[in-house]
């Protein structure tokens, strides 16, 4: 579960302020034009940017002053969240140990969450060898072993291909059901996951302006920025 | 298959320009060539390479080089932790630009510094005899050596490690914070593998530059034991007129140099890195005492090393014999002589690079010959495999048997200072101008807008300030450099840098410091003067 309670953060003059509480397993996306706070939103919760006010419970626990390691987070990012000069299994092991001490049952934990992904037997493969969706579920299977409850994902997806991108959508969506995760994902594609996510929140000048199922948000814009948004 | 030649762009008028350009540059390399090749007519050449004494120049030359680059990187990876760690303290960009100054003061000018700094009267040692011990510090040889390439190489080392670091994503540190890691486990794992990517190519660079080291060596090394192939060089024309052994020291030099340039060119591929994309993100590690303690102790190491022969030169300069220097018949004509070589150089250097550019773009952009652009450019660039003072060398044999090599002195080295810069001209330069090709091209060719009407509207307004800096950097370099004129000077065709190691070698500290001082102001000035000057104000 993710609770934002009257959080407020600036950023040079711009001044945001989020509300928000999400249930464990929802599957929300975050839309709304560049530069409006849809990543701060997701880094306030992720830890990467501190709350001049207000309080982040994430799980039923205060995490407002907590490091970004010690939240029950997982924050994929549009890129580099796989390391170019580590093997493919050194990267999601780095989800079980930052210092790689990784034991024989941890690398068959890492091996089983590269199976649940599609990438068995890419164990000992660079980075630099694999495609765009496949670094991204490096990242995911990462995120498996991590075991946190809360998945955000700021645009992972938005440099592949539409096919490939509603495929990533699905195989989230799949892993939120065996999992029960909480999910948050930044996308400017609604069309890509407008059959997965139970809700949709339009961030727009720091503020979350619009919050309801995907299809009614499409159907019916709430408010002129969401209409003008979708065009 | 490349598309067929645009209509107006025929071989001839392609080629012409870098053909005026290859042909200046293979007479004086061709010059020099034969000047070698008189000599070695009468030579063993095969005996020569393998005398004792030859390899043992070499030797040493390879064994202080390997010390220099080792450890200058090995000192410059705490100082780029450290400030790579620590992104905002009082003074820090002052610092960083300061790294640079090593790189670009005239060589004998910071070896002044070194001397007064870590010399036998110098500063280190005066605060050891006022706490009552002996002068312990005595810098002629090896330690002085690896002291002065330390200071000019430990910084330079520092900015490319910086560069390195700069060059990791923000995504990386939050993925660091999201993780968990801790100081130690970031640099096993992001830090130690960027610095291993890219330490082969510093320390390549640096062995380069210390392998060809001259004015440091002639000044510290106190004497033959301790003479690289380019000191050996110069003494064995000067003093012994040994040219075989000039051919041998040459041939050894240029072998070397080629073999590590290519070295470093197969290591300069750029590595495949997708930008990040997230705003900056600080880093994770280093807020508890013991980090934050061993930080200030590197930079405060890093800024000692850098600063404290800084201090020197300008404090010597300033409280020595400023009235009697500047009053000196022979300052002042070593002046003139500097300004002189060093504009002629500076213009030469642009013209030649202009040339080569000229085509190199041309086949870059409209005629999609990359390859054979790259081709030339590295040909032109290969003048670094040729160290200038196996050129000066073989100019000297050359004109010695024409007629008296000293009163060609200035010239020479005005075309020696020349091709030295050359790289740097098309490293400024050679960027703007195909950019420049690349937009305005199609453009100006549909307008009909050929010759001088483009160069007024187009290239001069486009490409000044580039080709004001390239100049600018040829220029300083030349003013400052302690090479092939140390073969040709004599009496009447001094110039300033000569001047200044004259005085040193006749222990006239005082004046030399003044002497030095004075061509970094000269160096400084006559930068500013055509950067501004030529390049004018602009508005960035």
């Amino acid at each position: 579960m993710i609770e934002l309670d009257g959080v407020v953060f600036r950023y040079e003059a711009m001044r945001m302020a989020f509300d928000l509480r999400a249930e464990a397993g929802t599957f929300a996306v975050v839309i709304g034009p560049s530069g409006a706070g849809k990543s701060t939103l997701l880094n306030l919760i992720a830890g990467f940017d501190a709350p001049e006010s207000g309080a982040v419970r994430l799980a039923g626990r205060d995490v407002t002053r907590l490091a970004p390691a010690e939240r029950p987070v997982t924050m994929l990012f549009q890129a580099h969240n796989v390391f170019a000069h580590l093997s493919v299994a050194d990267n999601v092991g780095l989800g079980i140990h930052p210092g790689l001490r990784l034991s024989a049952e941890d690398r068959r934990r890492v091996s089983g969450a590269l199976d649940r992904l599609g990438l068995s037997g890419f164990e000992r493969r660079r980075p630099g060898e694999l495609s765009g969706g496949e670094r991204q579920r490096v990242a995911l299977a990462r995120s498996l072993v991590r075991d946190r409850p809360i998945l955000l994902l700021d645009e992972p997806f938005a440099a592949l291909d539409p096919a490939r991108r509603r495929e990533m959508t699905s195989l989230v969506d799949s892993l939120r059901r065996e999992r029960g995760l909480t999910v948050l994902l930044v996308s400017h594609q609604i069309e890509d996951v407008r059959a997965v996510a139970d809700r949709a929140l339009f961030v727009h000048g720091g503020r979350i302006v619009a919050d309801a199922a995907p299809e009614s948000l499409i159907a019916a814009p709430p408010t002129a920025e969401v209409a003008a948004y979708f065009g | 298959m490349s598309p067929a030649a645009p209509p107006g762009s025929s071989a001839l008028r392609v080629w012409a320009p870098a053909f005026g350009a290859g042909a200046v540059l293979a007479a004086v390399i061709g010059a020099a060539a034969v000047g070698l090749a008189l000599a070695v007519g009468r030579a063993d050449l095969a005996g020569l390479v393998g005398d004792a004494y030859v390899l043992g120049v070499l030797r040493f030359t390879v064994w202080q080089a390997l010390l220099s680059a080792a450890l200058a990187l090995v000192l410059a990876i705490p100082v780029a932790r450290a400030l790579a760690r620590r992104p905002a303290f009082p003074g820090r960009a002052v610092l960083v630009r300061l790294l640079g100054l090593p790189m670009v003061i005239p060589v004998i000018v910071g070896v002044l510094g070194i001397v007064a700094v870590y010399g036998r009267s110098g500063a280190i040692n005066d605060a050891l005899e006022a706490a009552g011990l002996p002068r312990l510090l005595d810098i002629y040889g090896l330690s002085g050596i690896l002291i002065a390439h330390v200071f000019f190489n430990m910084p330079f080392a520092t900015r490319l490690l910086l560069q390195a670091w700069a060059g990791v994503p923000a995504e990386t540190w939050r993925q660091a914070a999201q993780l968990g890691m801790s100081g130690p486990q970031i640099f096993r794992i992001i830090e130690w593998p960027l610095i291993r990517a890219a330490a082969p190519g510093i320390a390549a660079l640096i062995f380069l530059l210390c392998f060809t080291s001259f004015a440091v060596v002639l000044v510290l090394g106190g004497g033959p034991p301790n003479a690289t192939l380019e000191v050996a060089i110069y003494q064995a024309l000067r003093f012994e007129f040994d040219l075989p052994r000039v051919i041998a020291f040459a041939i050894l030099q240029v072998a070397v140099c080629a073999a590590l340039v290519a070295f470093i060119q197969r290591l300069a591929r750029p590595m495949a890195m997708e930008a990040g994309l997230a705003a900056p993100a600080p880093r994770p590690d280093g807020h508890d005492a013991l980090a934050r303690i061993g930080d200030g102790v590197a930079i405060a190491f890093g800024a000692a090393v850098l600063g404290l022969p800084l201090i020197a030169i300008v404090t010597a300069g300033l409280t020595g014999p400023i009235g009697a220097v500047v009053s000196d018949p022979v300052f002042l004509e070593a002046t003139r002589n500097s300004i002189l070589v060093g504009l002629s150089a500076g213009a030469l250097s642009l013209l030649l690079g202009a040339g080569i550019l000229a085509t190199s773009r041309r086949l870059r952009v409209g005629l999609w010959r990359p390859g054979q652009a790259e081709t030339l450019e590295i040909a032109a660039s290969l003048v670094l495999v040729v160290p200038p003072f196996v050129i000066g060398a073989g100019l000297f044999v050359l004109l010695r048997s024409i007629g008296d090599a000293f009163a060609f002195g200035l010239v020479v080295t005005a075309i020696v200072n020349a091709l030295m810069g050359l790289p740097f001209v098309l490293r400024i330069l050679g960027p703007p101008a195909t950019r420049s090709l690349a937009d305005t091209g199609r453009l100006a060719d549909s307008l009909g807008m050929t010759g001088l009407m483009r160069l007024r509207l187009i290239e001069i307004p486009r490409l000044r300030r580039p080709a004001a800096l390239a100049f600018a950097v040829a220029t300083a370099l030349s003013l400052g450099d302690l090479g092939v004129i140390a073969l040709f000077g004599s009496a009447g065709n001094r110039t300033l840098p000569l001047h200044v190691y004259q005085l040193m070698g006749t222990y006239r500290t005082g004046e030399a410091a003044v002497g030095a001082l004075a061509l970094v102001v000269l160096c400084v000035v006559l930068f500013v003067v055509i950067e501004r000057g030529i390049g004018g104000r602009g508005d960035d």
